[in-house]
């Protein structure tokens, strides 16, 4: 290709103010962009208003069209299970009839647990749901792990909420338009869920590596308690994330270092359930007395 | 269609025609983003960016550098970067496209795809950067597959936007 035509405008001193002009607009605009970038950093919630407004427009593409979703989730299934339909109707008999048992065994479980719930006086606090809705669109050219809501602060979808879908949890609400949402998934490194392992109960931190996995860090040194097919809950601690939802299973351990998978896979799952954070002061600011105490400061 | 514009109509549909098919398509590619896909991996290219590296690279003289800076905004909007920063990494690889255009003489299209590849890896390098300031740190190796695909989508999205370039300017 010959050399572009030189982008010096001949003698007209118009327009060479012109291109230099455009110079300087660009540079002004990199140092404003800068600071746009370092303000929505440092607050995220700064620019709610102007991300919603794009969040709800952007929306009727997104939702449009839910199927292409489940197509694109389920190629790679969709090939694996042609090729594998015999092994796996003989696995899912063996797991039916193992299932099977295990139901009565938890029928009698919860029977005794409500017995004895009853003897202590104790109420099951349920989870409350704010909305039920659909993971429609997902970041899927960043580093980032978020995924789009087709409702939003309409339906009572406030930042901060946890969702979670039948399967185990999805992530949080960070950000809200009027009829969308934006959720940070739990595999976004930025997503920090206080887990522990179900079979004994050692508590734990399930840290997103952005590739769709999850890192897991137990608090204490020493032996790695996590085993391969090992499945993570969450704990309750910090009061967002209800105790007790499925979180992820662990594919494998190398070292200190556990490698898992989110149980629930938003390409596949069906519903979202947005919940009311576990213990809504939780995500509240300290009251006056509580922070002036904290800082050693006399009433 | 007659090469001689006919009427005034045509006149402006042309003129339209022209200046507006690279914003628009840049735009479009933009909006990708917001099609009901949902992959768990990053391993799409971004298109947005290739489209708009590849009018850059096929017309140097038809932007300049601080026409990036709102469809960088745009893009910040749709995708749910932080705000700025594809208005500050659109802007400052235009900037640095024009330095190269002052510096290089003859290119062809092997040195344009390298160029390409310079500005996308830039771009990937400096999105996994914000990503760490904003509290995501994430390993520099997840990329590496969206690299490799960005890389090899750069020349067909050269093709696609070379025949909207052609329809553009047909008379």
């Amino acid at each position: 290709m010959a050399p572009p035509s030189n982008r010096r405008p001949g003698f007209s001193r118009k327009a060479q103010y012109g291109l230099f002009l455009g110079y300087v607009v660009a540079v002004a605009g990199v140092l404003f962009a800068l600071l746009l970038l370092t303000l929505s950093i440092v607050d995220p919630r700064g620019f709610t208003a102007l991300q919603g407004a794009a969040l709800d427009a952007t929306r009727p593409i997104s939702s449009a069209g839910r199927s292409v979703v489940g197509f694109f989730g389920g190629i790679g299934d969709g090939i694996g299970n042609y090729f594998n339909a015999a092994a796996q109707n003989d696995d899912l008999k063996r797991q039916l009839a193992a299932s099977k048992r295990k139901m009565i065994e938890a029928r009698a479980t919860e029977l005794e647990n409500q017995r004895l719930k009853a003897i202590l006086k104790l109420a099951q606090t349920a989870e409350e749901e704010v909305a039920v809705t659909r993971v429609v669109g997902s970041s899927f050219d960043s580093v980032r792990r978020l995924a789009t809501l087709s409702a939003g602060s309409s339906s009572g979808i406030r930042p901060g909420q946890p969702v979670r879908a039948p399967e185990g949890l999805i992530g949080s609400v960070i950000e809200t338009g009027r009829w969308a949402a934006r959720v940070l998934l739990v595999s976004d490194a930025a997503s920090n869920v206080p887990v522990r392992l179900v079979r004994d109960g050692t508590p734990a931190i399930a840290t997103g590596r952005g590739d769709g996995t999850i890192d897991l860090k137990t608090l204490e040194v020493g032996k790695n308690p996590f085993r391969r097919g090992d499945v993570v809950v969450t704990s309750g601690v910090g009061g967002v994330y209800p105790p007790n939802v499925p979180v992820a299973v662990v594919l494998r351990t190398e070292g200190d270092n556990t490698i898992a998978k989110p149980l629930a896979d938003p390409s596949t799952v069906d519903f979202a359930m947005v919940l009311k954070p576990f213990q809504p002061l939780a995500d509240q600011p300290l009251s006056e007395a509580t922070s002036s105490a904290l800082q050693g400061t006399p009433q | 269609m007659s090469r001689i514009a006919g009427s005034d109509r045509d006149v402006a549909w042309w003129s339209a025609r022209r200046q507006l098919v690279p914003v628009l398509s840049t735009l479009a590619a933009a909006l990708l983003d917001a099609l009901p896909i949902v992959i768990q991996a990053p391993l799409v290219p971004d298109f947005a960016f290739l489209v708009l590296i590849a009018w850059r690279l096929l017309r140097p003289e038809m932007w300049q550098a601080s026409v990036a800076l709102p469809l960088g905004l745009f893009n910040d909007l749709v995708s749910g970067h932080p705000l700025g920063q594809s208005m500050a990494i659109w802007t400052v690889t235009f900037l640095l496209l024009d330095v190269i255009d002052s510096r290089v003489g003859w290119r062809d299209y092997w040195l344009d795809w390298l160029f390409a590849c310079l500005a996308i890896a830039g771009n990937s390098a400096a999105g996994w950067y914000v990503a760490r300031l904003a509290g995501a740190p994430v390993q520099f190796e997840i990329l590496l597959p969206q690299l490799a695909l960005s890389v090899f989508a750069y020349p067909l999205v050269a093709r696609l936007v070379l025949s909207l370039d052609r329809w553009r300017l047909a008379r």
